[in-house]
């Protein structure tokens, strides 16, 4: 699946299909502190993310 | 994973409430903890006139949004910092925001966004002053927008003004507060602040909100906003105290909210009553001689308030651009 992840902005692939909680421990991300966002709404941690999949992983951690 | 509420597939989960929510019942939670917030600490009644600060970030355009789903007549007060593409790409989120969301609204109100920029109205940005200063950029953003914050309530006759800080940020404010035991902020860490010596109501209404909520209501309600960091955070401090706090958040979920809210039941008094002033204490605050804004002076003891004299030391400088002052500072 493609994943998009910011800060920097940036594309990877990864292989699916996989839970939204499994792509997360292999990025190394703490679930509170990322959104996983897929054809504009929302995937929720139990989701199963297909191989073909397109998502975002969204940071929600900002300093100002 | 279920909604609590009406047992349809959920599409966020807030492991602190042990709860799952679909999109309709999750927008539903976070304008029901805005509106109990406002209620709890007396932020705002309806007919009150609201100035929101708004950044094109996520906590302040939700907060604007919730306002004005909850009814309030709320007008939008952005900053143009001048902090190269970032202030530019921002702006662009606030004014997207407002032609679509505000503008367009049926509303008894006409709710509209006021826009300040340092550099046409002041004659610096964010970088330049913390160049020519030697101040921290957070430092120089920080002071320029709450001295701005506060001139804009005051001088439209705003009831209260409105920040979009949420439990994160609070709670990370809060951290480093005590870690450094800074007792006068410790006494001033309120939800609502009342208006007192020139100075206006001020309202924090996200504060039952984690910035992962803010973010999933934008989400869900299709605001588009500043995703990227600001390039001048990188390595603050807050950001620091924040990072700290996620990892204890997630080996106990609730202990930000129990951080924060405790300290408000527990310990926000005894700070406030020993940061009370006596007739000792001096002069207290005076009109600035430039602006009339009210200050403790500089520190020659002058009336002159800390915004003037960065503004008038930055005023006219070469503009320094964002990647320079990065180079400079490492």
């Amino acid at each position: 699946m493609l994943v998009h992840l910011r800060n920097p902005s940036r594309q990877i692939t990864v292989d699916g299909p996989m839970s939204v909680v499994k792509l997360l421990k292999k990025l190394d991300l703490r679930r509170e502190s990322v959104l996983v966002i897929r054809d504009g709404t929302l995937v929720p941690g139990d989701a199963l993310l297909p191989d073909d999949a397109e998502v975002e992983v969204r940071p929600v951690i900002s300093g100002g | 994973m279920k909604c609590r509420v009406c047992r349809e597939s959920a599409v966020i989960d807030i492991r602190r409430h042990n709860a799952n929510f679909c999109a309709d019942h999750f927008l539903r939670y976070c304008r029901d903890q805005v509106e109990r917030t406002m209620k709890e600490f007396s932020m705002a009644t309806p007919g009150d006139r609201v100035l929101v600060a708004v950044s094109g970030g996520k906590d302040s355009l939700a907060l604007w949004d919730i306002l004005l789903e909850l009814g309030y007549e709320a007008d939008g007060l952005y900053i143009g910092l001048g902090i190269g593409d970032y202030s530019d790409v921002s702006g662009n989120y606030v004014r997207d925001f407002t032609s679509s969301f505000v503008a367009n609204r049926e509303s008894e109100h006409a709710n509209s966004l006021i826009e300040i920029g340092l550099r046409d109205s002041y004659d610096y940005d964010v970088p330049t002053a913390a160049d020519v200063t030697g101040r921290a950029p957070c430092s120089a953003c920080g002071l320029s927008k709450r001295h701005l914050f506060d001139r804009a309530a005051h001088d439209g006759g705003y009831d209260v003004l409105m920040t979009g800080h949420n439990l994160d940020d609070e709670a990370a404010v809060l951290y480093g507060n005590v870690m450094r035991w800074q007792v006068d902020y410790l006494a001033r860490q309120r939800p609502m602040l009342p208006a007192e010596n020139g100075f206006p109501k001020k309202a924090k209404p996200l504060v039952r909100l984690s910035e992962r909520e803010t973010a999933a209501y934008c989400v869900l309600r299709g605001i588009d906003y500043q995703v990227e960091e600001c390039p001048m955070a990188a390595g603050n401090r807050h950001l620091e105290y924040k990072h700290a706090l996620a990892a204890s958040e997630e080996a106990s979920p609730g202990m930000k909210q129990a951080f924060y809210f405790g300290y408000l039941r527990e310990a926000a008094d005894l700070f406030e009553q020993s940061a009370v002033r006596t007739p000792d204490d001096g002069p207290g605050l005076v009109p600035c001689e430039s602006c009339g804004s009210p200050t403790s002076g500089d520190p020659n003891g002058q009336p002159r308030c800390a915004f003037c004299r960065l503004s008038q030391r930055a005023a006219g400088a070469d503009p320094v651009p964002v990647e320079l002052l990065k180079t400079k500072r490492r």
